[in-house]
């Protein structure tokens, strides 16, 4: 088989470190406004004691979510031996890592108490899901050490299949458990769903994919290395069929709630009557998320366009988080059901009072922490690729698949 | 004939007692009889579960003075709106271990209100997704925060079904000795657990009610009060589906 | 010459620091407070010096999930004890300083010298406080 190259990023020095002072600007900024919220309390934001997850929390669980995602590529080439994959491995186990880095930092930074880090990490109630997250994120920064480990040093690479496997396996239990965080909420009507699970693995396929596309596209293009249209069809049309996957199982969840009078004042909600839910959830998540980007990377033409794919993974990731929104936001502001047969006329501490919704609307601050951590996230992978050696030399379609011509 | 006399002195020594109790755990009397009452030396056990009853029946439209009781007992009305914060927000921010609520029933559209506080369930939500394990029940059914372990996480109040929980979100200038309270740790109704461990009996929200629409006691106890007025009617649990088994019953609704 | 200088110098600072050290030593119990007419009650000053900390953090998680409120080392017995208070009868808060003398109250007088952060009185009132009223 042919020796694959790999070569760090070698865009010119003046233009590496003007992105560089942009997003460290712009981290600067983010950090600022951390400090300002850590300093003050949770007074400044618009979180409150109704919706207790904002902004921040959108950020960080897609954050999350993409990272088990970004994965994938390298388990295509892995686990399921799919050879042409194999060269994107290494760009695939660092995006995991860095995306995995930015959400986590992300919510600890949110925690009331982000000083007793060292409390989460040594105290745990086995009974929460959160505890099993914790050692879920923080034994796949170490796999996935381990797996970038065995690709990039020859000596190790007899491991690289055995611990590609390792890890793909438990970004699924991740993300598993990272959906189960909803899942397994029984007091909320949007939550308590099993469904939730599964169709939080999906959306990883798809965030994380389009994730990777664009820094693919963007770190190859800036230097003008070669990337065929051999490897980045294949990676499109993946694309378009996880964003498939997730409508079907987006159909799924609100069908089967459809069906059970209990949840139809939440599906109305969603659906109809939630003012800013209903539009991101028609608008963002269904219409920009999914179904624009399946027409685009679909149609004969458009798909075929770096335009388009660009595009449509920008969209994707748009509608991603969107869809979080909806998801953490949404299920919040819709008021828990206390008194099922009863009508809230009045009370002292904002119970729903004739249905009406939670009110949040999201400060500065908060959309700076969560933004700041995807900037940090982009910020680490740009220093990486151009420190080491994750970028393939060249994904020309000759080297890609020398085979089939 | 001797025995309507001696049920004429049972009855005085009854009210007599009542009366002296009443005034003895009058508010501003109380407080020193907390610093002076007996420290709990021994752990708690689950000889006893702490409960209340509701009757909803009795609860006075428009009246909100169990809610004061709460606040004045537990330092919550020493909080102040931080400088900055708009009305609207702070309304949204600021923690309330108890409140009233009216509602109106679907079908027969009679009105009742009622206060709702933590509900000290058995198997406590809060208590499941905790994931340092602040969140904790006692022994004695009371269900509390640790918050020298709470990270201030919030998923206790995002898993609550009753809404008990507040987080708090500003830098705390005054707070009393037998209700610590600082920025960034989650609490509720803790059935004034400074009067459990102290020996004082009853809660705030008990002793300020007026209309005796709330009901302090031990669940685990036979001939308590409570458990007896429990045995006497009807009684729900406010959303009996979860099956949380919780220490506060409801009745009227 | 400079050999002598130099012992000098070194002597010096070593009665210096004696009698600053001891001046400390001697003032970490505020005049005024409880604690300033007793004798050490809850365990000798040298071991209290020492181990304090890890009586409060052992005895807060016996309190709060056992209840037991009858012990020397709670918190608020701390506090009761040693806070002191200003010339108008007010009580000075334990970790800070007196506005009036620049005094440093209890846990100040060694907390700010050693550098260690108190995370307690973010949450336990620093002086004391009842409600009810």
């Amino acid at each position: 088989m042919k020796k694959t190259y790999y070569r760090e990023w070698g865009i010119e020095s003046p233009r590496y470190w003007g992105i560089l002072a942009v997003l460290g600007a712009i981290l600067a900024v983010a950090g600022v406004a951390t400090l300002h919220m850590e300093h003050e309390g949770h007074w400044v934001t618009g979180m409150n004691n109704e919706v207790v997850w904002g902004l921040p929390h959108v950020f960080a669980i897609f954050l999350i979510v993409a990272a088990s995602g970004a994965l994938n590529v390298a388990a295509l080439g892995s686990v399921f031996g799919k050879t042409v994959y194999k060269s994107l491995g290494r760009l695939s186990g660092l995006l995991a890592m860095t995306l995995l880095i930015g959400g986590l930092l992300v919510l600890v930074l949110d925690l009331g108490q982000p000083s007793r880090l060292i409390v989460a990490m040594t105290t745990y109630n086995f009974k929460s899901i959160f505890a099993w997250n914790i050692y879920l994120y923080v034994g796949f920064l170490a796999i996935v050490g381990v797996y970038l480990f065995t690709m990039m040093e020859r000596k190790a690479q007899r491991f690289y299949k055995g611990v590609g496997l390792l890890a793909f396996v438990w970004r699924l239990i991740l993300t598993t458990g990272t959906g189960s965080i909803f899942g397994f909420i029984v007091a909320r009507q949007g939550y308590d769903a099993a469904l939730l699970a599964p169709m939080f693995i999906i959306m990883s396929f798809a965030y994380g994919l389009a994730i990777y596309l664009l820094v693919l596209m963007f770190t190859f293009n800036a230097e003008g290395r070669a990337l065929g249209d051999k490897i980045l069809l294949r990676l499109k049309n993946l694309l378009g069929i996880f964003v498939a996957a997730i409508f079907y199982f987006v159909v799924v969840y609100h069908l089967t709630n459809l069906y059970a009078t209990e949840n139809h004042a939440y599906e109305a909600f969603i659906l109809l009557n939630g003012g800013i839910y209903t539009t991101l959830f028609w608008v963002g998540w269904v219409l920009l998320g999914m179904l624009v980007p399946m027409g685009i990377l679909f149609h004969p033409a458009l798909g075929k366009s770096r335009g388009g794919i660009v595009g449509a993974s920008v969209l994707v990731i748009l509608g991603g988080l969107a869809a979080m929104y909806v998801i953490v936001i949404g299920g919040q502001a819709f008021p828990l059901s206390i008194f099922p047969d009863k009508i809230i006329l009045e009370s002292g501490f904002q119970d729903g009072v004739g249905g009406a919704a939670s009110i949040y609307s999201p400060s500065l601050s908060e959309f700076l922490l969560g933004f700041g951590g995807m900037v940090l996230a982009l910020t680490v992978t740009l220093v990486a690729v151009r420190m080491l050696k994750f970028l393939p030399a060249s994904l020309a379609d000759e080297v890609v698949d020398p085979h089939h011509g | 004939m001797s025995d309507n006399f001696d049920q004429n002195r049972r009855d005085f020594v009854s009210v007599a007692s009542k009366a002296a109790a009443a005034t003895l755990i009058a508010p501003g009397v109380l407080l020193q009889s907390v610093a002076h009452a007996k420290p709990r030396s021994e752990p708690v056990s689950d000889e006893n579960r702490y409960g209340l009853l509701i009757d909803t029946t009795k609860c006075a439209d428009g009246c909100s003075d169990c809610v004061t009781g709460c606040e004045k007992e537990n330092g919550l009305d020493m909080l102040l709106k931080p400088k900055g914060a708009s009305d609207e927000s702070w309304e949204r921010q600021r923690p309330r271990w108890i409140r009233t609520v009216k509602v109106k029933d679907r079908l027969s559209g009679h009105v009742s209100s009622l206060p709702l506080m933590c509900q000290h369930c058995e198997h406590p939500p809060c208590v499941d997704v905790c994931p340092t394990g602040a969140s904790f029940r006692r022994a004695d059914g009371i269900v509390m925060v640790d918050r020298h372990t709470c990270i201030g996480c919030r998923y206790c109040m995002m898993a609550c079904p009753y809404k008990a929980r507040s987080f708090i979100h500003e830098n705390v200038q005054l707070r009393p000795t037998v209700a610590p309270r600082g920025k960034g740790c989650v609490e509720s109704c803790n059935l004034c657990v400074h009067r459990r461990d102290n020996d004082v009996a009853g809660t705030a929200c008990q002793d300020a009610c007026q209309h005796g629409a709330i009901l302090f006691g031990d669940l685990n106890d036979p001939n308590s009060e409570i458990s007896q007025a429990l045995k006497e009617r009807n009684h729900t649990q406010l959303r009996a589906d979860l099956k949380l088994n919780t220490g506060v019953r409801y009745r009227g609704i | 010459m400079v050999n002598t200088i130099t012992r000098l110098i070194l002597i010096a600072a070593l009665v210096f620091s004696a009698a600053v050290s001891g001046a400390d030593r001697k003032n970490s119990v505020i005049e005024g407070s409880k604690a300033a007419e007793l004798d050490a009650c809850v365990a000798p000053t040298a071991l209290m010096r020492r181990e304090h900390f890890k009586f409060i953090e052992h005895q807060r998680d016996i309190t709060v999930h056992q209840g037991i409120r009858d012990t020397d080392h709670s918190l608020s017995g701390c506090v009761d004890c040693h806070v002191a208070k200003d010339t108008h009868g007010k009580h000075l808060p334990i970790d800070g300083l007196n506005p009036e003398t620049a005094e440093k109250q209890f846990c100040a007088g060694c907390h700010e010298y050693s550098g260690v952060q108190l995370d307690c009185f973010s949450c336990h009132t620093n002086v004391p406080v009842t409600t009810g009223k």
